[in-house]
């Protein structure tokens, strides 16, 4: 036990190994046992969001945001996340390419994340990732994904702001114009954040807001848990494939037996 | 899920020769590992402090500039300051015979030649990159004592 | 016996499991004939040599009257050490020099920078200012050999510090001859050595095309290089088409500075890689000098037949090389050696057989001298004009080379231009994903490198090797300290503002960088002041 508080203690402490050693069991546990000590420690973090096709410049624009952040001493997590390959499973993760020049900085934690299984650019553990860098003491978490149609709402989910880069028709929100290569307009995008962020806090949105992610953050991990203990039941159903068979053949119907399943489980009465 | 290997793969030095760089980090996603690539010109601060931040399990260094016997030894250095001598550091490029064997005598676990396919740098890696998945179940079993 | 018969003949005949095709991916039939050749007229598309289109060589006797310069690429260690070694290669009869300089020198560092730590040397020599050029060059004539640089972001730095020894050796810039390779683009694409970004990078090479047509007349301004572009991965129809296009963008630019084309063009020459493929190379390098003198005569409306003509120097492939039973270098030079004469090279460089583990020794840089040595004076094959000349299979393969190009410049266009390429990771996919797909085929045995995947022995090579000691960073450290408490710092300090005050206000860049050397500025301070003029340049990702 003296240990996980001694790991506990440096994650809190903003150690970055200890971070790096924490999202690395997040990312590959099921087990929820350090979220649930970190997570009273979380809630304290601005989460933004930045998203928009490959190529159009997502990396380098967080890049200047964070160096803007960073003048104002704030301290700064960001998660890059990229897409793993359906066919081999692996990734290829060359966002870091693009922030050399805060790799080095003492209040910065970057991190590159492979989505693995979850469908779009943003992996289901992003938020558990997220949580740790919130506990860890980040001022800001700044979320970089690839992002066209679905999974910009996805990400507008998890963050509190989001910017989406690139050319968005149709859209009503603020367009703000930026060369992140060269820094132009980037203060504006850290103006507007803030201004979000205190229209958020003032109209009482923010807290809105976030209940409402806790409220699906729940069910999302009820129907985590319900999904893969339905699916490990119906794997090991015994006779299952006779059971298929008998469907094939029409002998028994889909309805039926997953119903029955169902029943069994103690989930449905 | 399976605990994926992770690996840094950098390009230390100088020179911008990161063909080979690029096929071994293509090569490895296709292998099913997760790559961060860090790009070109990288110093071996930096190296050290995005392998720990990412919490890798190998750093690859490719070097051709005939920097090695400064960059290796540097990055190892750091590794065991930063006490993440853990992280196993592998290479590749134009490096002489001797050197190599200097190199591995001072800690760094495998160096490749020009010409290695990249199917034996895949075979060598998930043979001797067990440790990130142990590691991880140690932190586990630790936890729940 | 008539093709149909022979044809049904052939289909009996058990093939070798082989995917017959060249390295650019071209179908290689089992037999090439007139009919290949359908669309092929003689004088409008071969031509005789030093005429349009120059399919056949730029000069009209060829090598019948000067063989190709043998220009050995070398430089290592200090000053003092590069300029033994030139006098060594000079000695065993190499008839002009190519400096190598190292990574520092490459990327405007000096010796004492951090960013240089274990670099100083070790690939090439390190010059840090004046001095070390000097010495470089102590007691070699300059208006008797000519030099050609390896040099790009700092190439006019280089230039003027070439101009300032010739000076000081009493020889004018305007009997200079040699080449900077001063090819920005292909550094984007493919080499990736850089300092600013690409605009500021394309007006420093226009000022020094604009000075050089007036002070430097024989000098080659640009090296437009597609070597570097296939050492990174590319097939050669690739390094064709994408080396042609950087080059039509450079005359572009100097078009728009308002420069008359056929005053800088002259001075543009070319440099290829030599690869594996014998036939496909020596169809390169004929496609080149076809597309060359047609689109600058029919799109860019040059007059002077020296804008047509496309020189070029090539140097055997690098990345051919093998770590594995070295000694097959020198067989797999002297086949890739032999292609870039039978393909009517100007100039050539051949590597080294130990290369793949450091820079060449003395010896082996005598064996490559002598391969080229070997194929001037013993083969014969510089006996007449362009030998392969009406080859239905080279002919057939220049003519799908050049189809090739054409596509791509197409494509290139669509992107907006080179640049535009550029930043959208154009080439920089194209190549990687070449170099990816040559690793898979070599791996899935569909092509063939001795002792890497055939023919293979376990024995690890035994060779002797250049070592480059340590003491050369210090004694180099050392040497640039004494030059800065030498020279005259007041004279340093406004050489360098008034760089600035050009670099921001367009003015052309040359004699403000000439006035800067001459007071021993270092190559580090000279690019620092752009620098924060111009900006930095940083890489984008691209797999």
């Amino acid at each position: 036990m003296k240990s996980l508080n001694k790991f506990l203690k440096d994650i809190l402490k903003g150690s970055k190994p200890a971070i790096a050693r924490a999202i690395t069991i997040v990312e590959n546990d099921s087990d929820y046992t350090l979220l649930k000590k970190l997570f009273r420690s979380s809630g304290k973090a601005y989460y933004v969001g930045i998203t928009g096709p490959p190529g159009a410049g997502k990396s380098t624009l967080v890049n200047a945001i964070a160096k803007l952040l960073l003048k104002k001493k704030k301290r700064i997590g960001i998660i890059a996340v990229d897409p793993t390959s359906p066919f081999s499973g692996g990734a290829l993760l060359g966002d870091r390419v693009r922030m050399t020049d805060l790799a080095l900085n003492k209040n910065v934690f970057i991190r590159s994340m492979a989505s693995r299984g979850s469908l779009g650019g943003l992996a289901q553990k992003t938020k558990d990732v997220a949580l740790v860098l919130d506990a860890a003491g980040m001022d800001y978490i700044l979320i970089e994904t690839i992002g066209v149609g679905q999974v910009e709402l996805d990400i507008a989910q998890v963050c509190d702001t989001t910017a989406v880069v690139g050319a968005v028709p149709g859209w009503s929100y603020p367009i703000i114009k930026t060369i992140a290569t060269t820094g132009d307009g980037v203060d504006q995008v850290v103006v507007r954040i803030e201004e979000h962020r205190r229209y958020l806090t003032r109209s009482g949105k923010l807290e809105s807001a976030r209940k409402e992610r806790l409220f699906s953050r729940i069910n999302e991990l009820i129907e985590e848990r319900i999904r893969a203990d339905l699916h490990k039941r119906l794997t090991t159903q015994p006779g299952l494939k006779k059971i298929i068979d008998d469907i094939y053949n029409r002998r028994r119907n889909p309805f039926d037996v997953a119903e029955k399943i169902l029943r069994n489980s103690g989930f449905v009465f | 899920m399976d605990k994926k290997i992770r690996v840094l793969v950098a390009k230390p030095g100088l020179d911008g020769h990161d063909r080979g760089a690029k096929v071994v980090a293509a090569a490895l996603r296709d292998a099913g590992m997760e790559v961060i690539y860090t790009g070109l010109h990288q110093s071996p601060e930096a190296i050290v402090e995005a392998a720990i931040q990412e919490d890798v399990d190998v750093i690859g260094l490719s070097i051709l500039s005939g920097a090695h016997m400064t960059i290796f030894p540097k990055v190892l250095e750091l590794l065991k300051k930063k006490r993440a001598q853990r992280i196993i550091v592998v290479g590749g490029g134009i490096i002489p015979a001797d050197d190599m064997k200097k190199l591995e005598k001072k800690g760094v676990k495998k160096l490749f030649g020009p010409g290695t396919p990249t199917t034996e740098i895949i075979k060598w890696l998930k043979e001797n990159v067990k440790t990130g998945k142990k590691r991880v179940k140690v932190q586990k079993k630790r936890r729940r004592k | 016996m008539s093709r149909e018969n022979w044809e049904k003949k052939l289909k009996n005949c058990k093939e070798r499991d082989f995917k017959f095709k060249t390295i650019s991916g071209i179908p290689v039939k089992p037999l090439y004939t007139p009919d290949d050749c359908e669309f092929f007229d003689y004088e409008r598309d071969l031509g005789y040599p030093g005429e349009f289109p120059f399919t056949r060589g730029v000069y009209t006797n060829m090598y019948r009257g000067r063989l190709w310069t043998m220009r050995q690429f070398s430089g290592f260690g200090t000053p003092k050490d590069t300029n033994r070694r030139y006098k060594y290669l000079l000695k065993h009869g190499q008839t002009g020099l190519s400096v190598a300089f190292d990574f520092p020198t490459l990327y405007g560092r000096d010796s004492d920078d951090p960013f240089s730590r274990g670099e100083v040397g070790k690939c090439g020599v390190a010059v840090d200012t004046l001095r070390d050029m000097e010495i470089i060059f102590d007691g070699i004539p300059l208006d008797r050999i000519s030099t050609s640089m390896t040099i790009n972001p700092p190439a006019a730095i280089l230039l003027a510090m070439y101009i300032a020894v010739g000076e000081k050796q009493g020889v004018p810039a305007h009997i200079l001859t040699g080449t900077i390779q001063n090819d920005m683009l292909k550094e984007y694409q493919a080499q990736k050595t850089w300092i600013y970004p690409p605009e500021p990078s394309m007006r420093i090479i226009t000022d020094i095309l604009e000075y050089c047509s007036e002070n430097v007349p024989k000098w080659n301004t640009i090296s437009i290089s597609g070597y570097h572009i296939r050492e990174a991965g590319s097939t050669a129809l690739q390094e064709l088409a994408f080396t042609l296009a950087n080059g039509f963008t450079y005359v572009e630019y100097g078009i728009k500075r308002g420069l008359a084309v056929d005053k800088f063009a002259p001075r543009l020459s070319f440099f290829f890689n030599s690869h594996l493929d014998f036939f496909e190379e020596i169809a390169k390098y004929r496609a080149a000098r076809r597309i060359w003198s047609r689109v600058m005569r029919d799109k860019y409306n040059a007059q002077n037949p020296r804008s047509f003509l496309m020189r070029f120097h090539t140097q055997t492939a690098g990345c051919t090389l093998t770590a594995q039973q070295p000694e097959n270098n020198i067989i797999r030079t002297a086949f890739q050696a032999l292609a870039a004469v039978l393909g009517g090279t100007q100039s050539l460089h051949t590597n080294s057989m130990d290369e793949t583990y450091a820079l060449p020794t003395e010896k082996a840089v005598k064996i490559a001298l002598r391969t080229q040595q070997l194929i001037a004076y013993e083969t014969g094959v510089a006996s007449t004009i362009d030998p392969l000349g009406g080859s239905y299979y080279i002919e057939s393969l220049t003519n799908e080379l050049e189809k090739g190009a054409y596509e791509y410049f197409n494509k290139i266009e669509k992107l907006g231009g080179v640049l535009r390429a550029i930043e959208k990771g154009f080439f920089q996919r194209e190549i990687s994903r070449s170099a990816y797909e040559y690793q898979r085929s070599l791996e899935k045995k569909e092509r063939f490198h001795v002792g890497i995947n055939i023919f293979q022995e376990d024995k690890p090579a035994d060779i002797e090797i250049l070592k480059i000691p340590p003491e050369v960073e210090r004694n180099q450290k050392k040497a640039l300290k004494k030059v800065k408490q030498e020279r005259n710092n007041r004279k340093v300090k406004e050489s360098l503002r008034l760089l600035r005050k050009a670099a921001r206000d367009g003015e052309n860049l040359m004699p403000r960088i000439l006035d800067c050397v001459r007071v021993y500025a270092t190559i580090g301070e000279i690019c620092n002041t752009m620098k924060e003029e111009f900006g930095e340049y940083h890489e984008p990702i691209i797999f």
